[in-house]
């Protein structure tokens, strides 16, 4: 074929279409490294507007009684902020990385639907444009919480709701899209062979997702309808004088929303999967045994929706169902944390930037997890339902789970990303100022949940005080860490070390086979598996 | 073209996803705001949703006429068939769990919701406290709050229109196995007849609404059994409709001369659909209707 220019990606025109320039390129590009970046960068600036609704939320709790806002704009910032974290940061940053990396894992030449890629990517910041400008509007935004239980956002909720419904509409469209071109990806580019054992795990854990994704974001919408009719259009699906029912709501959102839960911390699995053998410069232990346990928990993940809603009042013997099914999952997801631990005994390990990252989620996310089944104890979660534990135990998986591992991977790949290597020195000061200040944030949530401090209130009674106010501090430091992360991006774009084909020794996979930064098309000619 | 090709078409720089995209926008951005604007004076959000309706439209058009164009100059392999045709399948797999949320709704009401509304299972101070004089029946034709309806029979229209879809089903089928043996006469008759009995199906169904509606007091507000009822019917109606022109796409290319008898996934595709649209139907006659 041709001989790639490490230089500049524009030299690669042996093809009618190379890198273009200008915003065109941006706009038009069936690429997937561009669409792939497009996320990236997409995902961060939610990240960042998510953050800064966070921000908005401690400032107000950091005092009790009423000081920055009302308590509707609070609200509205719990539950827009809960909204773009979920379907503006973490899952378009996991479909950026997919787009990044599975065609250059599998050995393909490109996603296998290279302009549904684009279409899939272009909806989601007009989505996210109409989200946001509800909260400009008169009556505010959504402000029900992200779960929108009915009658919130039926009876009570502002005329905004209307936006709000058709903005998850086109997320749910992007996401069913992105996930139909992995799947088809994976299954029909491989490499001559790559067969699917070989597959790397970051490839076999989207896989799933992406199926779960395509199982469940429907679901979703039809749950928005329904709320749209209710509101509108005079049907009664969560209004008991029409024969619904507001619990039946809960069912059918949840049974989104736990698979949905999974879809954030699938991709994360294999991307731990890949940086601590690297790192540890040793093989994964149990590959297969990782493969099955991600199937087991997707299967199960369709089994276990109610345990968010113990104290609405289900049947007992659904009660029990749901606990025991929950518990059940323990069992596959400590398979993976074993396997991880498993694969770095006596291995001669390093602590470069993404390791740390990758260290620091199997121990955070391991106390989220347990959290979790302290939550799925049935009569345990009847005290703990709605308190401050539920937020701690959840961000404990989302953020020192889910983001810390798109962290790691970012540090992971950024050399065959932009051809340069970050700097090691600004990585650990990320590192260690965000693993500090989210303990010092979310620890202590813990405290205030088992002591009964509600969330989702702008106000608090006066002992929950002291322990707010760290919360708080921890909070600003938290997001203020992330600016760090900002930096290093950038300096890394804009030039360091070079970076050579393999920066890390101990890293496997065809990723690191082709030059860095990756040319802009990577496999023309599919390389040949062993 | 380069060997590359042969091996899997990567297409150019394209400008369709990025319209579709502002398309998709004005038609999220007016539907928002019109059913917004239906309590008020104001009313423009109508437009902005005609206005993202056209858009959709002009992309659909220009995006299938370049695949169109890309399939018949030879530019896809039989890999990129194969992506086309899981890229579909996966695509009915996610209109099967959309139709899933209001079956699941369906049941739930029916065999949760309104007995207990009606003092089953351990609800008996439920019932005796809110609606002491409800009836826990189905099809609900009285409320909790006492709207009243009358429910739709089995029989007569929706009867017909079973035997119209099912019968369209087996043309369609007729159609393909015509165009896998060549027989492009065959393939046009049975063909143009399934987009006729589509047709009938749909002129049917919007006399079993205006039935409902004027003669029936069977509306969107009847509660929950309502609810269920134009819901599913609706948004299959609406799926028929979008199978409906798929054919008749397909119809228009037949005529041209597309399709061979081993490279027509587009024909593949729209039979796909009209066969998912087929069975949902049958999942409604039985669970909607009948039971």
């Amino acid at each position: 074929m041709s001989t790639t220019t490490h230089d500049t990606a524009a030299v690669h025109d042996d093809h009618h279409h190379g890198a273009p320039k200008g915003i065109m390129r941006w706009l038009l590009t069936t690429n997937h490294k561009d669409i792939g970046s497009l996320y990236l960068w997409f995902s961060f600036i939610m990240f960042l507007t998510g953050g800064a609704m966070a921000m908005v939320i401690r400032a107000e709790l950091f005092q009790p009684g009423l000081q920055l806002v009302e308590p509707n704009f609070f609200n509205q910032m719990t539950t827009v902020h809960g909204l773009i974290m979920v379907f503006g940061a973490v899952m378009p940053a996991f479909t950026g990385l997919a787009n990044w990396l599975i065609p250059m894992m599998i050995g393909a030449p490109d996603m296998a639907l290279p302009r549904m890629n684009n279409w899939s990517f272009w909806i989601l910041p007009f989505a996210f444009a109409i989200l946001l400008s509800s909260l400009f509007m008169e009556g505010g935004g959504p402000n029900f919480g992200w779960t929108f239980y009915a009658p919130l956002s039926t009876t009570y909720s502002p005329d905004s709701t209307a936006l709000f419904v058709f903005s998850v509409h086109i997320m749910g469209i992007s996401s069913i899209m992105g996930a139909i071109n992995v799947i088809v990806t994976i299954v029909n580019m491989r490499a001559p062979g790559m067969t699917w054992m070989k597959l790397p795990l970051f490839v076999w854990t989207w896989l799933i997702t992406a199926f779960l994704l395509i199982a469940v974001m429907p679901v979703l919408a039809g749950a928005v309808t329904m709320v749209l009719t209710d509101k509108f259009f005079g049907t009664s699906f969560f209004d008991a004088a029409g024969g619904g029912d507001p619990v039946m709501f809960q069912h059918i959102f949840w049974f989104f929303g736990h698979p949905e839960v999974y879809i954030m911390i699938l991709p994360s699995f294999g991307i731990i999967s890949a940086i601590i053998p690297a790192f540890s410069r040793k093989k994964l232990f149990g590959y297969s045994s990782m493969v099955y346990a991600t199937a087991s928990i997707a299967i199960l993940s369709f089994l276990v929706w109610a345990h968010h809603m113990f104290t609405t009042g289900m049947p007992v013997f659904a009660e029990l169902f749901f606990m025991y099914c929950t518990m059940l999952i323990a069992v596959p997801t400590g398979v993976k944390v074993f396997n991880w631990v498993a694969t770095m005994w006596r291995g001669s390990m390093t602590f470069e930037t993404p390791m740390l990252f990758a260290l620091a989620f199997i121990i955070l996310f391991t106390i989220g997890g347990f959290s979790g089944l302290m939550l799925a104890i049935t009569p345990a979660d009847f005290q703990y339902h709605d308190t401050y534990f539920v937020v701690a135990h959840f961000h404990y998986v989302l953020v020192t789970g889910a983001v810390f591992s798109i962290m790691a991977a970012a540090y992971y790949w950024l050399p065959k990303w932009t051809g340069h290597m970050y700097s090691e020195t600004l990585g650990k000061w990320h590192f260690w100022c965000s693993v500090i200040s989210v303990n010092v944030l979310f620890f202590p949530m813990h405290f205030l949940g088992l002591a009964g401090m509600p969330r989702r209130i702008p106000d608090y009674a006066i002992q929950f005080a002291d322990i707010n106010q760290i919360v708080s501090i921890g909070g600003f430091a938290f997001g203020l860490s992330q600016l760090i992360f900002l930096a290093v991006v950038i300096k890394c774009i804009k030039g360091g070390e070079k970076a050579p084909d393999k920066p890390w020794e101990g890293a496997e996979g065809l990723e690191w086979t082709i030059p860095s930064p990756a040319p802009y098309h990577s496999f023309t000619t599919p390389p040949e598996v062993k | 073209m380069t060997t590359k090709h042969e091996a899997y078409y990567v297409p150019a720089q394209s400008a369709w996803p990025i319209i579709g995209a502002i398309g998709l926008f004005l038609i999220a951005f007016g539907a928002g705001s019109y059913v917004q604007q239906l309590s008020t004076e104001e009313s423009y959000g109508g437009y902005i949703l005609i206005a993202g309706i056209a858009v959709i439209l002009f992309m659909i058009f220009g995006w299938f006429k370049t695949v169109i164009d890309e399939s018949m100059a030879g530019l896809y392999s039989a890999q990129m068939d194969r992506s086309f045709r899981q890229g579909m399948s996966w695509f009915i797999f996610s209109e099967i769990m959309f139709f899933g949320a209001f079956f699941g709704a369906l049941f739930y009401a029916r065999m949760v919701a309104v007995p207990w509304l009606g003092g089953a299972s351990n609800n008996a101070m439920t019932h005796e406290v809110l609606w002491p004089a409800f009836e826990a029946i189905w099809p609900l034709v009285t409320t909790p709050d006492g709207t009243k309806t009358e429910a739709m029979p089995w029989t007569g229209l929706p009867l017909i229109n079973t035997i119209l879809l099912l019968t369209s089903s087996v043309t369609l089928h007729f159609a393909h196995t015509s165009l896998e043996k060549a027989k492009r006469t065959p393939l046009k008759i049975w063909l143009a007849l399934t987009i006729l009995l589509g047709i009938a199906f749909l002129v049917l169904q919007v006399e079993e609404y205006s039935h409902a509606y004027h003669e029936m007091g069977l509306t969107l507000e009847s509660g929950i059994y309502g609810n269920t009822f134009f819901l599913l019917t609706g948004f299959h109606g609406m799926h028929v409709t979008l199978g409906t022109v798929f054919l008749i796409v397909l119809l228009l290319r037949v005529l041209k001369g597309h399709f061979t008898t081993d490279k027509h996934f587009a024909f593949q595709a729209g039979s796909w659909y009209w066969h998912f649209v087929d069975v949902v139907w049958l999942c409604l006659f039985v669970f909607v209707y009948v039971l």
